[in-house]
């Protein structure tokens, strides 16, 4: 009985979860003009649309590179980091972790108005590289956990029998520890893209004027009511976002399948 | 320079460049603003800098700021009620089903990575004027004209619910896959009845994560400011929204630094509550 009203509470609980979302995709091919119901029909007019919309396209631009550079510098610190942290004894272990997932525990809109303003002190304005900086601070702590939790079932056993057999430390380090931990790699920059993509808050207080990433422009869009566009425009983004994790998992097992660990 | 000296480097020289990032576009950035707070704000041109109370005394006793600040961590903590409320029978279902573990839990995390703005803006196709819910009701007959559901604090505290809960689910989830079950079996075996297992056994020991979780929910929640400008009216502005407003609309950046350096003290209090009695492990372990 009590079970039978966990199991009826969670399937509630993910249709809450699920249902905004499925109605999102749903009316991103509706035909009417409205971004709203009653569904006229079914027609991919607005993804047509959207495709031909040059801000939609600039702003995908934007997103996309500021993601991939934020992903490369911080998962470069990241893994760094996360090596020290897992394969040393450091002194202070505990208190160093702490202080690198701080950026987390500090609500964004601070963290977003001191950068703002000690680089604005700087002598850096509202601009493109605030924003790569402002990714990278904030990204970096999901990276060291993600990076962190994975490198810790990489068992040590490899790499001393390559050292045994004559390997010197950087051979090792390129041609073992490298492919094993590629995997904690690829999710790391995954996780941090994901999230750079995704920011908004952060994001509104940095971006120079003229300058939109996907999710401001959807922001800036709101601004007038929903239409159609937006709909559709959450649907690649439901499409992407759902699509590029799985797609990253799969690959991860594949190369773990074939480095048979 | 010896091995073992070489040894004992290594991991600083690893960590040096992250823990640089880290100091310099985030702790003396918090230390800058600490210092701009001081500052003078002058009609002309640049801040004054010196050593002037005046913002501090207006952000620490303006009723307005007050008042915002309370609403937000009334929001913040109705908030993680409901996310623990739905979250935590949800996460107990996963942990202890029978069927494929994984996939339950990978499916209740897939709106976690579903953008944070069309997550928000959503629910204005369920809620809105000629949403889903108006136009079944009125479908059904049951109403004869559209109700505005929208922009009010309960669709501002939804919104968060939709957004905050996976963070809720994961930390429950976790630290119920780590309690032995043969605890609850001894229990069992011991006459205890499920209900009285669950209360004195298995609660007790889920409640690091439940606890992760709730720290979680309220310090996002109360840092919102996305959430209250889609879903809310005019009237639900929060706290996040206040420091937007001083520093992007006002250019009154000393005010806007002691506005966010009260944000970060109130919320910077529960977080040391927290890892005085549970320490940051636990938190990681929900996070990784």
């Amino acid at each position: 009985m009590g079970w039978q009203l966990i199991r009826g509470w969670a399937i509630l609980v993910y249709i809450f979860m699920f249902l905004p979302v499925a109605v999102v995709v749903l009316l991103s091919f509706n035909a009417s003009q409205f971004g709203s119901f009653p569904m006229t029909g079914l027609s991919f007019r607005w993804f047509i649309e959207l495709a031909n919309n040059e801000a939609i396209l600039r702003a995908f631009r934007t997103s996309i590179i500021l993601g991939l550079l934020t992903a490369l510098i911080s998962t470069t610190l990241g893994v760094l980091a996360s090596l020290a942290l897992v394969r040393y004894r450091v002194p202070g272990a505990n208190a160093i972790s702490t202080l690198l997932i701080a950026p987390i525990l500090v609500p964004e809109v601070v963290l977003a108005v001191a950068l703002l303003l000690f680089l604005n002190f700087l002598g850096i304005n509202k601009s493109f590289t605030l924003l790569l900086f402002g990714h990278v601070i904030f990204t970096l702590p999901f990276v060291i956990l993600v990076v962190q939790a994975r490198l810790i079932s990489i068992k040590r056993d490899v790499e001393e029998a390559a050292m045994s057999l004559g390997a010197s430390p950087r051979q090792t380090f390129f041609q073992i520890t490298l492919p094993l931990m590629m995997p904690a790699v690829l999710a790391g920059g995954l996780f941090a893209f994901t999230i750079s993509f995704d920011d908004i808050t952060g994001t509104l207080f940095w971006k120079p004027g003229g300058v939109e990433t996907v999710p401001t422009q959807i922001f800036a869009m709101l601004r007038n009511s929903i239409s159609p566009e937006i709909n559709a425009l959450g649907t690649v983004m439901i499409v992407m976002t759902v699509g590029l994790p799985l797609l990253g998992a799969a690959i991860a097992r594949q190369i773990s399948k074939k480095s048979g660990t | 320079m010896s091995v073992e000296a070489r040894e004992a480097r290594q991991p600083w020289i690893l960590l040096s460049p992250a823990l640089t990032a880290v100091a310099l576009f985030l702790f003396v950035p918090l230390l800058f603003i600490l210092v701009y707070s001081f500052w003078l704000r002058t009609a002309t041109g640049a801040d004054q800098a010196g050593f002037y109370l005046d913002n501090w005394r207006e952000a620490l006793t303006d009723a307005f700021y007050r008042d915002i600040l309370f609403s937000t961590l009334r929001i913040a903590a109705i908030t993680t009620l409901v996310c623990a409320l739905m979250g935590y029978p949800a996460a107990y279902f996963i942990a202890r089903s029978k069927g494929n573990k994984a996939i339950l839990l990978l499916l209740l995390m897939l709106p976690f990575w579903i953008s944070y703005i069309i997550r928000t803006m959503s629910w204005i196709n369920i809620l809105g004027v000629s949403g889903a819910l108006n136009t079944f009701l009125l479908w059904t007959g049951i109403i004869t004209d559209p109700i505005q559901m929208l922009y009010n604090e309960t669709t501002v505290i939804l919104g968060l619910v939709h957004f905050l809960l996976p963070f809720m689910v994961l930390n429950v989830f976790v630290s119920l896959e780590g309690i032995d079950t043969n605890l609850e079996d001894a229990a069992n075996s011991l006459g205890a009845t499920r209900w009285e297992t669950f209360l004195q056994v298995t609660l007790p020991l889920s409640l690091p994560g439940l606890a992760a979780g709730g720290l979680l929910c309220f310090v996002l929640g109360a840092g919102t400011y996305i959430t209250p400008l889609v879903l809310g009216g005019p009237r639900d502005a929060m706290f996040a929204n206040l420091v937007f407003e001083a520093i992007i609309t006002q250019l009154n950046w000393p005010l806007g630094s002691a506005l966010s350096l009260m944000l970060l003290a109130v919320l910077g209090v529960l977080v040391m509550i927290y890892n005085r009695y549970l320490g940051m492990a636990q938190l990681m372990k929900g996070l990784g």
